[in-house]
């Protein structure tokens, strides 16, 4: 009754989710009354495995395989290991590359897969897990009933686990069975450029219920005002409304300014992973049920329209019209 | 060459909603073609308008009611599109990946496409596999969360960004055939013209069984059940002002000058 967790790494980093995973899957195997073992594949895997050994962990195997993260080599080391410990449950994180890879070896190891997962409860022969749905706005909890399964889980979600262990470290070795289809070539960094938003003490963030291009102004104006600079979700960028320098999120920037106003952002979960370390949040939404108020300190429920141009008069300030 | 898109119908909820049972009340919802999929549909449609020999067709599993979805995809340029549905999947109610992928497989598999789009993730599940766990059934290779994509035909390969966290892309060959799932402003998505509108009534639109597709029943059966679906406690404390605009915007001003975020 294992659980078997695969580690995370980018660019000669263990990343942050690979200690959530420890955390998560600790839980896990207490759940089952069993082992929880690590799987990390490719780039400096004995570094890697000397930081991953962290308190809770039984072992931790190494395949020494390839420099940056492949599905090819991962999958195949994943059934590898995965046939030869049978583990209850195999864990990835649901980031990028998990979602890269998770789908297609849950495929493979022919059990059923969970992603996203934000919590779980260890049950009778299956587990019941929870996620979110329709934009974070319900919950909902499915049963599995199987004795092997796989899920993803959030990251940001869990603590990192950050006391030492005494885990075992094992080289394990994989033919990866020929040539893989896909060939990363390497990395290009984007959103640079004269502004940087992690910077900003002061953000006014804009979302899609700015509905248009041409109603930008009226933040710009408020943004102005306020000497704060603006920022975005990411469908304004996606819409080249605004440089991508300007996204705050997942895929975008993290930030921590002393004030974040988040004004028509639903808050969903990609754009909270980059905002959620704003001392005072600041919300304005016409939705009361809108998930940005989970995090929010302050919330308008209000039209934008309105709240924005009587804001920028309080100041003294001219709001366009828009 | 033919271009397969996963195209979903997905149901966004209303700022006032209720749940009945294991999902949220059908009076609470609207419909609209997921965000992914419109971009997928634009990549694909793309390459349609680049060479003449592309095909593009678009697959869907939902109800009657998702031709509307499709016929919008279809006005944007699609050439024809296939619907999966039958009683059976409409008393199934939640479908889980591996049964979406299963019956997405069975249409590709008779199609034969050279390569398949598909979203990242449907915005209302968001389960984030379908495209994936598809890619493996056919045995393509794949790509998720591309943001970037160039295809050289004489060499069958597509050359792609998978947009990673943080502002990095990662810059990968893949051979097709091969799946790629679509990440949002990838291209520009455009808006059906009233040409496109009454081309696409005109285009076929073909409703295939879970028996049509060659598979049975026994593909809906599933580990995974929802068990229940309810509206999450607020974690906030927020303090919500409220009152006219003036009022709570004169109360967000006064915490600004408070914060001393500003000083006049
Ligand atoms: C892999 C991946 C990475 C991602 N990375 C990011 C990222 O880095 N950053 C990011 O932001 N997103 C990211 N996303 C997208 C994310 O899932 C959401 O789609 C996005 O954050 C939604 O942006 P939004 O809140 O502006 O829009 P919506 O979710 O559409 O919300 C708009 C909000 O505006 C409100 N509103 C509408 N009209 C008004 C009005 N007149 N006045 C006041 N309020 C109004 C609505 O009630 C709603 O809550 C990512 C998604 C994926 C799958
Ligand atoms: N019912 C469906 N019909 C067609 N395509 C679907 C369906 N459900 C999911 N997909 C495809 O799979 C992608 C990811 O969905 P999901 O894995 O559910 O988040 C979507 O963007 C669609 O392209």
């Amino acid at each position: 009754m294992s659980v078997l967790a695969v580690a995370e790494h980018r660019r000669g980093e263990v990343r942050d989710v690979s200690y959530e995973l420890v955390t998560a899957g600790r839980r896990l195997a207490d759940g089952l009354g069993g082992e929880l073992n690590l799987l990390v594949v490719g780039g400096d895997v004995d570094g890697f495995a000397e930081d991953l050994n962290r308190d809770g962990v039984d072992t931790v195997y190494t395949v020494d395989d390839g420099e940056e993260f492949n599905h090819g080599i991962h999958a195949a080391a994943i059934e590898r290991l995965h046939a030869d410990l049978e583990p209850t449950a195999l864990v990835a994180p649901n980031s990028v590359d998990g979602l890269d890879y998770a789908p297609a070896v849950a495929q493979r190891l022919d059990v059923p897969l969970v992603t996203d997962v934000i919590d779980f409860e260890v049950d009778g022969g299956g587990i019941e897990v929870t996620r979110e749905q329709y934009g974070g706005k319900v919950e909902t909890t499915y049963q599995v009933d199987a004795d092997q399964y796989a899920v993803t889980v959030r990251p940001a979600e869990w603590p990192q686990a950050e006391d030492r262990g005494d885990a075992a470290v094992e080289p394990i070795d994989v033919d990866v069975g020929g040539e893989s289809g896909t060939t990363v070539n390497g990395f290009e960094e984007v959103g640079g450029g004269d502004v940087d938003i992690t910077e900003a003490d002061v953000l006014v963030s804009i979302g899609r219920g700015i509905e248009e291009a041409e109603n930008l102004p009226l933040v710009e104006e408020l943004a102005d005002t306020l000497g704060a600079t603006l920022s975005s979700s990411r469908p304004i960028v996606d819409n080249e409304w605004l440089p991508k320098n300007r996204q705050v999120g997942q895929s975008g920037k993290v930030v921590t300014p002393d004030v974040y106003i988040a004004i028509g952002i639903s808050g969903a979960v990609q754009h909270v992973a980059g905002m959620k370390g704003a001392d005072t949040i600041v919300a304005i939404n016409t939705d009361p049920n809108a998930p940005i108020y989970d995090i929010a300190d302050y919330g308008i429920v209000d039209d934008l329209f309105d709240v924005v141009p009587a804001l920028i008069e309080e100041f003294g300030g001219d709001p366009p019209e828009v | 060459m033919k271009v397969l898109v996963t195209v979903k119908e997905v149901a966004e909820v209303d700022d006032e909603f209720q749940i009945s049972g294991l999902d949220v009340d059908d009076g609470s919802l609207e419909y609209d073609l997921n965000e992914w999929d419109d971009y997928a549909v634009e990549e694909a449609v793309q390459l349609s308008e680049a060479d003449d020999d592309v095909e593009v067709v678009t697959v869907t599993i939902g109800p009657e009611r998702a031709e509307e979805t499709i016929r919008m995809a279809l006005a944007k340029g699609a050439d024809r599109a296939v619907r999966v549905w039958d009683d059976n999947l409409a008393d199934a109610g939640f479908l889980d990946v591996d049964t979406k992928a299963a019956l997405l497989a069975a249409v590709a598999e008779a199609e034969a496409p050279d390569i398949v789009f598909s979203g990242v993730q449907a915005g209302d599940d968001a389960n984030g596999a379908t495209g994936v766990a598809l890619a493996e059934r056919l045995g393509f290779e794949w790509a998720a969360v591309v943001n970037d994509f160039e295809l050289d035909r004489d060499a069958d390969v597509a050359s792609v960004r998978r947009e990673l966290e943080g502002g990095v892309e990662e810059l990968t060959d893949v051979e097709l055939p091969a799946v790629f799932t679509i990440q949002t402003g990838i291209n520009e998505p455009r808006y059906a013209s009233l040409r496109g509108i009454r081309q696409a009534q005109r285009k076929e639109l073909e409703v295939r069984t879970i028996d049509d597709v060659g598979l049975d029943e026994s593909v809906l059966e599933s580990p995974v059940d929802r068990t229940d679906m309810y509206e999450p406690a607020s974690e906030g404390d927020a303090t919500y002002w409220e009152g006219s605009p003036e009022e709570t915007a004169g109360e967000l001003a006064a915490f600004l000058r408070d914060e001393g975020v500003v000083s006049s």
